[in-house]
């Protein structure tokens, strides 16, 4: 009995918080501290199994003392613990955000409140996914959060959500219908659907059924992991959620994706069957990924569109299955979640700042809210992969384990690699040219919010607004009929201002991040240490 | 191992007819495609259990092989549960639609569309800069040869602005 048998708890406590947070529904107040709590107390006790696996190896809880391949059993390895607490402090971060959010627009009664109990669910379900020992649980992990995610996208019910929502909701329910088969499928092959009992199983299957079986998994997690040609979806839903919505979306929901087309290619099936064709779609979605997102407008779809180029990175390293490639996908997984969500996180200050997110339509907030233009300038610099950032060092491990390996294909996708990331940072660049660093006399028919407070505007209200600068009597725009509404609430601030700073931090302690990488990888791949975890020592 | 061939031949039958509606964009018709595929994969699952057998109840006479697999029955009724909920949501979401828009189709993404139409000029960013002329270069140019260049520039970008705002 070690603290890792704790691990299902990550999986407990936000249900019971979501269940706390539901009754509590009229109280906003205690509902946002209480879910704020639970999430805390997840995020410790995470930690602490992260500590313990770290120590000793992977550890398996055999839900209800049944033995598997009979039970269900939850699997905390390194990989899989450190996924958790890197989901859980973002998490918490974004809820913080959205707390904020809510506190300052008072949203006492509103459809907003089954905001928490959700996002609470939508935590549990990524959790489970993670710990998951047996496919079906897997699938259950993955359902949990889409359901959670379905109606996080739709809230509120305005027209452009119920479209993308509906778009998202097929497209995730197809997916998981795939998913459902392929298990079917594995099931009748093998007769099992824990995950370390396939491992040996599956290997003894013939090469037909193997490559049937795994181009299903390969497809169902595709969807979800948003890997070109199955990337569409994407970008068409996730810009029109809410602020808070769509940075957690970004970063964790396609990552689970990303974990289990891992978890199926090092543990399920470690014969290479597919690993041209996962590096032609890593090239692929790193560039047309990138080349969408050179030709939007807007700063929400923008992002939206270099997540799903940068899902190519991951699925690079993969397709290497080495170890220095793994290791470097395990990091750059770690560091893409933190940067992704906190860039969206911006973009929702930015838009709460300047009334809208078209990039055309904002311009000078680098003077209006210098603050605002450092929290996006350092997330955009990692992301862009500038040396000192943890960005760099993710794509120059890929770079590098690109190289080791030798093969033609793969100096093709270090080239690919090199010409997206210069391409991340054109985008981004071009975002900082005109949102921050023009002047606001440059934007086009710009938001009277944008306005409200701008150094350059004439007459006796804008200098009662420059004197509470965060604050805009608005009797015209978003914010007509209301009254004093905090334009950038602090705690919305200070959660950015949070995660920029993980971000940063992630470079500073590269070095221990990425040991413990290798660890993971070189865990997965010698595939034994889950095994055995799972199984007992004595299993092959 | 037998297989029940009614149950096969009804799976793929709702599998063709699910995979022809999902293809229409009528969202009442996706939602019904979505039932009937969730309905296939489950008589999938029901066949992956082996040919039927006795009620997985134990009793001590009955040899291990005389009794129904259990499992695949409960993978169903996750799965059932699972897609009553969605079918539920995505009836919401359907009506949600229909008082929105009146319109029981899927719609475009007027954001993308507006993505695709717009052009490749760039004002900011594609139009001609006007050659720096500086005061401490060696070739200085007279004053009045320094005011001509931007203005050819700026003749250019109000003719492209002007097409501009006759094609919308």
């Amino acid at each position: 009995m070690s603290i890792a048998s704790l691990a299902p708890l990550a999986v407990v406590l936000p249900f019971l918080g979501a269940a706390l947070a539901f009754v509590l529904i009229r109280q906003p107040r205690i509902q946002r501290r209480v879910s704020l709590g639970t999430l805390a107390v997840t995020l410790a006790l995470e930690v602490l199994v992260l500590a313990f696996v770290w120590q000793s190896g992977p550890v398996a809880v055999h839900l209800g003392g049944w033995a598997p391949p009979f039970g269900i059993v939850m699997v905390a390895d390194q990989f899989s613990s450190l996924l958790l607490v890197i989901s859980s402090a973002v998490s918490l971060a974004v809820l913080a955000y959205a707390s904020g959010q809510g506190a300052a627009d008072g949203e006492e009664g509103g459809p907003l409140s089954v905001f928490h109990p959700t996002y609470l669910i939508l935590v549990a379900g990524v959790s489970n996914a993670f710990l998951a020992g047996d496919l079906f649980n897997l699938y259950v992990g993955f359902e949990i959060l889409l359901t959670a995610s379905y109606v996080l996208m739709t809230l509120g019910g305005t027209g452009s959500r119920i479209r993308a929502g509906i778009t998202y909701v097929v497209v995730s329910v197809v997916s998981s219908l795939l998913f459902l088969i392929a298990i079917a499928m594995i099931y009748g092959a093998t007769g099992t659907v824990t995950l370390a009992d396939l491992a040996i199983k599956l290997g003894q299957l013939d090469h037909g059924t193997q490559q049937l079986l795994h181009v299903l998994l390969l497809v169902a997690f595709g969807i979800k992991a948003a890997v070109f040609p199955l990337s569409f979806w994407l970008p068409d839903s996730y810009p029109t959620a809410p602020a808070p919505v769509t940075a957690v979306f970004a970063g964790l929901l396609t990552k689970v994706g990303v974990y289990a087309i891992i978890r199926t290619e090092t543990l399920l099936f470690p014969s290479d069957h597919f690993n041209t064709v996962l590096m032609w779609a890593a090239l692929l979605t790193m560039l047309v990924g990138i080349l969408g997102a050179l030709a939007q407008t807007d700063i929400k779809r923008m992002l939206s569109f270099t997540l799903v180029s940068h899902i190519g990175y991951m699925i690079f390293g993969v397709a290497l299955s080495s170890v220095l490639g793994l290791a470097a996908t395990i990091f750059y997984i770690i560091h893409h979640i933190t940067i992704q969500t906190s860039l969206f996180m911006v973009t929702g200050l930015v838009e709460r700042r300047g009334g809208t997110s078209a990039i055309s339509r904002l311009g000078g907030l680098a003077k209006l809210s210098p603050l605002l233009a450092v929290l996006y300038f350092i997330p955009a610099m990692n992301l862009s992969g500038i040396p000192p950032f943890s960005g760099f060092l993710g794509k120059l491990g890929l770079l590098q384990a690109g190289v080791a390996d030798g093969s033609p294909m793969a100096y093709v996708l270090v080239v690919g690699a090199v010409a997206a990331s210069l391409l991340t940072l054109l985008v981004m660049a071009r975002v900082w040219n005109r949102v921050f660093w023009r002047s606001t006399a440059d934007a086009e028919d710009p938001d009277p919010v944008l306005l409200a407070t701008a150094p350059d505007a004439s007459g006796g209200r804008s200098m009662r607004a420059l004197r509470t600068s965060k604050y805009v009597d608005a009797t015209e725009g978003r914010f007509a009929g209301e009254n004093e509404i905090p334009i950038l609430p602090k705690m919305m601030v200070y959660s950015t201002l949070g995660l920029v700073v993980l971000g940063v931090a992630l470079s500073v302690f590269a070095g221990p991040l990425f040991e413990l990488s290798q660890q993971a990888a070189d865990a997965m791949l010698a595939r034994t240490p889950y095994i055995a975890a799972v199984l007992g020592a004595g299993a092959p | 191992m037998s297989v029940n061939l009614t149950l096969l031949l009804v799976m793929g039958v709702l599998y063709a007819i699910g995979i022809y509606l999902l293809l229409e964009r009528s969202l009442t018709r996706v939602l019904l495609a979505l039932m009937l595929l969730a309905n296939a994969t489950n008589l999938l699952l029901l066949a992956t259990g082996g040919y039927a057998g006795l009620a997985p109840i134990f009793g001590k006479d009955i040899p291990a092989t005389a009794y129904n697999d259990p499992l695949p029955q409960a993978f169903i009724l996750t799965s059932i549960v699972i897609s009553f909920a969605v079918t539920a949501f995505m009836l919401s979401l359907i009506y949600r639609s229909w008082l929105l828009s009146r319109a029981d189709h899927i719609q475009d993404d007027r954001e993308d569309r507006r993505v695709a139409r717009q052009e490749l000029f760039d004002a900011e960013e594609d139009s001609e800069i006007a050659i720096e002329v500086s005061d401490f270069h060696e070739n200085n140019q007279p004053a009045g040869s320094r005011e001509m260049i931007p203005e050819v520039t700026l003749k250019k970008a109000a003719v492209h602005h002007a097409v501009k705002e006759g094609g919308e």
